[in-house]
């Protein structure tokens, strides 16, 4: 029989690019998270890193670096997002692309831009947590501002006057309406977020003076010494992102990802 | 407009002015100083060409400026066409698939950049394939195709369907009808998904570092290494990627005055 072209065998040079490239390494990395240096099955990788003290209370700093730089991005966004959208300002979209535009920059040139600038004011060196999460917030508040402008824009005008006519305030309106309306892009703008400044370790090296250790780094310390406990290391971090993505419903179609579509 | 409305005008202004200032702060500092004589910022000097001039007569940094734009057309260019192909093979399979295909596609894109590299080091070490410049090229695919794919989707979704059965219906072959009636009308979400594959390996760090054949640099691991390992063989080096930083920055912003400007001739074109 003859092979006939149809449309969907163009999707199989992808279909095997993903099985190789996708597939089988998360396989594998399941593979060494459970398993010890003799190659039998074992738990020993978890029970080993969550029983050293030093590793756990370097995941609690971590945590809370990923906590204050998320809470900081959502409150520099927010304003910014909320600004645009209801902007009736011809022009706001080139605003919106001010914002986006350092994203753009070689990542590495940029966190070297701040560098050279903590250097300059002297904080180099001298406050390496605080550098680490100014670092982070300003790579990633793009990735916050993009979800929560798309979102905000999708809120009907109506909302807002109805809500005026029906005798609430400002604060009310906040509160009853913009608050639970942009919702589903103060989830994906966290996750987009938090994720990064658990795992970037480039900006911890780079503005936290070697001296602040991120989960990431973990993985990356491991990767010379030890698979297992590299893999188990990103098996967890593979379960937190699943978990996040499910739980905010990032697995449905999203277009905003790394402004994909602006 | 009362007074109230006008102050609170006002502090909007200020404030996404404010936000933008400290965005763009680091860059303009190094823009300035990249035309200072000197090597430490804060200090003065006179007006000078000479972080440009080490910036192009350094060869190592010029070889690792070529090596990172090879890179990211090559690999943008080899995941537009994977992903652009892949799109529409999905768009025409049964539900099933596609939503399996599309599952795994976002792996790479919500997964931590760490998690990526590391699985795909191990991988190569695990078949026996020593690190070249084709395990580089697959790290890079690895995170850029899925984003071409998530590019095209909709412009296949909005596509007119009837239009490919009608060039069957006239006589073209398959192939005919897929260059000259679907690619056409898929073809902005085709530039963009090559767009952001190549902003995308123009970023990457981490995936670099751990699919690069030994030797090999790019913008990102060579900056890294040069300012926080002291890796940089001379001084000069490092004032030189104020240039770097400078001229990238010019061009990016280049790139979307011109493709607003461009975008806007259209839009009175169609009016």
């Amino acid at each position: 029989m003859r092979l006939r072209f149809s449309r969907k065998m163009l999707g199989i040079p992808y279909a095997v690019f993903l099985v190789f490239f996708v597939i089988i390494p998360m396989l594998i990395i399941l593979f060494y998270a459970f398993t010890d240096k003799e190659m039998h099955l074992s738990f020993g990788n978890f029970i080993q890193f969550f029983s050293d003290p030093t590793k756990l209370s370097t995941i609690v700093y971590s945590l809370v670096i990923a906590l204050i730089t998320t809470a900081v991005s959502l409150l520099i966004a927010y304003p910014v997002a909320y600004i645009l959208a209801r902007s009736k300002m011809k022009k706001k979209f080139v605003i919106l692309l001010l914002f986006v535009t350092p994203m753009w920059i070689n990542f590495v040139l940029r966190i070297n831009a701040i560098r050279e600038l903590l250097g300059w004011i002297g904080l180099l060196g001298e406050a390496n947590y605080f550098n680490t999460i100014l670092g982070m917030v300003y790579d990633f508040l793009p990735f916050m501002i993009l979800p929560l402008y798309t979102t905000m824009l999708k809120i009907d005008e109506s909302f807002y006057e109805a809500s005026a006519d029906l005798g609430a305030n400002a604060l009310t309106t906040f509160r009853r309406v913009t608050l639970p309306l942009s919702m589903p892009g103060i989830a994906s703008g966290i996750t987009m977020v938090f994720l990064p400044s658990m795992t970037n370790y480039v900006v911890s090296d780079m503005l936290g003076n070697s001296k602040v250790t991120i989960i990431g780094k973990f993985i990356y310390e491991y990767f010379g010494t030890n698979w297992h406990m590299g893999s188990m290391v990103a098996l967890i971090l593979l379960i937190v992102v699943f978990l996040s993505t499910w739980l905010t419903g990032g697995f449905k179609e999203d277009e905003t990802v790394r402004g994909a579509n602006l | 407009m009362n007074r109230k409305a006008i102050a609170l005008r006002c502090v909007k202004a200020v404030f996404i002015g404010l936000v933008l200032l400290l965005l763009y702060a680091p860059i303009l500092l190094l823009a300035v100083y990249s035309f200072i004589d000197t090597d430490i910022i804060g200090t003065t000097g006179a007006f000078t060409f000479d972080h440009y001039k080490d910036l192009f007569t350094d060869s190592q940094v010029m070889t690792m400026i070529g090596n990172t734009l090879g890179l990211a057309f090559a690999s943008a260019a080899l995941s537009t066409l994977l992903g652009t192909l892949g799109a529409i093979g999905m768009f025409y399979s049964k539900k099933r698939v596609k939503t399996a295909i599309g599952a795994v596609s976002r792996i790479p894109i919500i997964n931590a950049e760490i998690v990526t590299a590391l699985s795909l080091a191990i991988l190569f070490v695990t078949f026996g394939l020593p690190k070249s410049y084709f395990t580089l090229l697959m790290g890079h695919m690895v995170i850029s195709t899925p984003f071409v794919v998530l590019s095209v989707m909709p412009k296949l979704k909005q596509m007119d369907n009837s239009l490919y059965e009608a060039a069957l219906d006239l006589g073209a072959s398959p192939a005919q009808a897929l260059f000259k009636v679907i690619l056409p009308q898929i073809i902005p979400g085709v530039i963009s998904g090559f767009m952001l594959a190549i902003t995308l390996s123009l970023d990457d760090y981490i995936v670099t570092v751990y699919t690069r054949p030994a030797g090999f640099d790019t913008i990102s691991t060579y900056v890294f290494n040069a300012t926080i390992r002291g890796n940089a063989h001379t001084a000069e080096t490092l004032s030189s990627f104020w240039a770097l930083t400078t001229i990238i920055f010019l061009i990016i912003l280049i790139v979307v005055i011109s493709a607003n400007l461009a975008g806007r001739k259209k839009k009175e074109a169609v009016k």
